[in-house]
């Protein structure tokens, strides 16, 4: 088991045509996700590595039983390929793209609470069920099947936590960047209970960063319902205040959004913290033994 | 992206909101010939920064007459104002607003803001104006009214009355908030501002409601579609080298530490800058400088960290990835040759293709220690920074 994303999704890419969508949905291909098809408006009838390319998803969905997308579409257009997705009948959509107006995400997000579709990202790595299915631009090797879940805010940061539970001898059910945008698709809380629910998973990695209270509100939930351990991390204790650290989402607003509360809130909820980023494989390890 | 006052309340009037009649001057001449044009009474001079809590640092001074205006316009000119929110350097005044004197019955708080958790935009009203919001939030929850906007929906009057008479406003003072409150929900809309925020929204003594300040952010995403907000971006507001570094494609944050930081990665960065300080040392500098991290944004980075003069040594922290670390490795080497790099480096690099980018790095006869992860690249990196054994 795993959650989101495993070996029998039937995978199709929004904007397969364009630079970044060819690059990974190859990728994708050679780690041996299910791709099945790409979308790209107006180029119906053409194969890109060797998929069917549609001019719309519903196409794609008729033809080939697409359940799933990852959209690599431009920020002006991906708030209309997500909800073209959802209509479609897509039941899980990973948003790739970076710099979508934060008033689109307002509104793809009713829509797509109206029509039951999951969505991971924006602005984020996607979604990987090690040895199963990539969804997204992480690099696949650093991953091993295992039973450490894996939510983070962040890309690169994922990698590191990722590689550092591998070399540790601990492979990962399912690892999920859920965006560094202030409004996101599937939260923390949302993962944390299919995370609950997926028998793989014994453990899960939560790794924050500054800006609005997701991890406070994890925090919470964990202490009251998740009875899996927890190891949490948070970047950017170093942060100054009203500065965008590069996510859109990663600001310090007054006193709110602040690392030491989400830390504060972390450690109150049992889970344990890793303060030292360096440490946190070995610390990992050293709970539930590697 | 912040605007000032002045923009805030010209957008406010052009959305229907009440603002004091006013003018913008640079110079105290310009400033006689503003108070000149406004009514006849008490003129308020506001020096125009990013900030808030200018009243305490001297940049709001209320006059009687055109030529005292003038007076404390020209002093406030180039002065240095330092509040709570601009750090202890404080910001020049380059412009001052001077408007009409307001006679102050009582003073509320208005504002539509971005709620993060309810995925809306949420419009909070407190009787308690003038005061700071997160304060009042803090102290006395009870005196802040909210209510959220539904995706595609107006703010309905039901809503708006709610919070006014929630505030204790008599009606003919409810009928005249709800529609400012609809108008600001309608800027933040169509202009996509991510805070829309009037504090204090002043009820005079003739019983009108009127914007006495006003702070609008905008969401930077959606700018390129609203060029005449783009437009109001003051460069004056920003670090010259934060917006040089924006310019070259780079997320670069000045931070006042001794070791330069170059990352790949938002969150990856953060950390970075976290560990550095662990270790006993201060970053000089949060940068990004994307998930792919090419040669040219490398030596981009370079560039930006090393145009610091408190940066005495650079931690590069790379998570190659799909990036080949060899390729990486060899373009650290061309930028730094480029250009002609002294100061010492320490350089972690993972990813595929590890041990030849190590390699590359070795052989590069440049002043470089290669780490093997994080917490060595921390421990390497503050002994180099406090100029120790190397």
């Amino acid at each position: 088991m795993s959650i989101l994303v495993n070996k029998n999704s039937r995978v199709v890419v929004q904007g397969i045509t364009g630079k970044e969508g060819m690059f990974h949905t190859e990728k994708m291909i050679e780690y041996g996700s299910p791709v099945v098809a790409g979308v790209t408006p107006g180029k119906a009838g053409q194969a890109v590595l060797n998929l069917p390319v549609f001019n719309t998803v519903a196409d794609a969905v008729k033809q080939t039983g697409a359940d799933t997308s990852i959209c690599f579409v431009p920020a002006a257009f991906a708030a209309d390929a997500a909800c073209e997705a959802s209509d479609a009948g897509i039941k899980v959509v990973v948003v790739i793209s970076e710099h979508i107006p934060v008033m689109d995400m307002i509104r793809v997000k009713a829509y797509l609470k109206a029509r039951g579709t999951l969505m991971v990202g924006p602005n984020c790595p996607g979604v990987i069920t090690p040895g199963e299915c990539k969804l997204g631009i992480m690099p696949g090797y650093i991953h091993r099947p295992g039973s450490v879940g894996v939510i983070s805010r962040s890309g690169t940061l994922t990698y590191e936590v990722v590689d550092q539970l591998t070399k540790a001898g601990l492979g990962q059910s399912t690892c999920i960047g859920i965006g560094g945008d202030p409004i996101i698709g599937l939260h923390f809380i949302d993962l944390l209970k299919m995370f609950a629910d997926d028998p793989q998973t014994q453990a899960v990695a939560l790794i924050g960063e500054i800006g609005g209270d997701a991890e406070e509100r994890a925090a919470a939930y964990i202490k009251e319902h998740f009875k899996k351990p927890v190891f949490g991390f948070v970047a950017g204790l170093t942060a100054p205040p009203g500065k965008r650290m590069g996510h859109a989402g990663a600001i310090i607003s007054g006193s709110k959004g602040r690392a030491e509360d989400k830390l504060a809130a972390m450690e109150a909820a049992g889970i344990t913290v890793v303060k030292a980023l360096g440490q946190f494989g070995a610390t990992v390890a050293k709970a539930i033994g590697g | 992206m912040n605007i000032h006052e002045y923009q805030a309340k010209e957008l406010f009037k052009s959305f229907g909101v009440p603002v004091p009649g006013g003018g913008l001057a640079l110079t105290a001449d310009e400033a006689l010939k503003v108070a000149q044009s406004l009514a006849p009474g008490k003129l308020v001079v506001k020096a125009q920064i990013h900030a808030g809590g200018r009243g305490k640092g001297g940049g709001v001074k209320v006059v009687d007459s055109p030529q005292e205006a003038a007076a404390a316009a020209g002093k406030m000119l180039g002065m240095t104002l330092v509040t709570h929110q601009t750090g202890p350097a404080g910001k020049t005044v380059g412009k001052v607003w001077i408007e009409e004197g307001t006679a102050i019955a009582g003073e509320l708080y208005a504002a539509v803001v971005l709620d993060r958790a309810a995925e809306r935009l949420a419009v909070m009203v407190s009787p308690a104006g003038g005061m700071d919001i997160e304060e009042v939030a803090a102290k006395t929850p009870e005196k802040i009214f909210t209510t959220h906007v539904e995706p595609g929906q107006p703010l309905w009057g039901f809503q708006a009355r709610k919070l006014l008479f929630g505030c204790g406003l008599p009606v003919a003072l409810v009928n005249q908030g709800v529609g400012i409150l609809q108008n600001l929900v309608r800027l933040a809309w169509e202009k996509e501002a991510t805070l829309v925020e009037i504090n204090p929204l002043a009820v005079t003594a003739q019983d009108k409601l009127i914007a006495l300040d006003g702070k609008i952010n905008f969401d930077d995403s959606a700018l390129k579609r609203h060029k005449e907000i783009a437009l109001l971006d003051d460069p004056a507001e920003s670090d010259p080298l934060e917006r040089q570094a924006v310019d070259m494609g780079l997320n670069y944050i000045r931070l006042g530490g001794t070791v330069g930081t170059m990352v790949n990665g938002a969150g990856l960065a953060m950390a970075t800058m976290d560990v550095i300080k662990m270790a006993g040392a201060e970053p000089a500098n949060f940068l990004d400088v994307g998930g792919g991290a090419s040669e040219e944004m490398v030596t981009k980075g370079f560039e930006v960290i090393l145009t610091d003069p408190n940066v005495k040594a650079i931690l590069i922290n790379i998570f190659g990835g799909i990036l080949r670390c060899d390729t990486l490795a060899a373009g650290v080497v061309a930028a730094a040759k480029k250009l002609k790099l002294t100061v010492p480096m320490v350089v972690r690099l993972e990813g595929t293709n590890v041990q030849a980018g190590k390699e590359i790095l070795g052989a590069s006869g440049l002043n470089f220690e290669v780490a093997g992860s994080m917490s060595e690249a921390a421990q390497k990196i503050a002994l180099v920074a406090a100029g120790g054994a190397r």
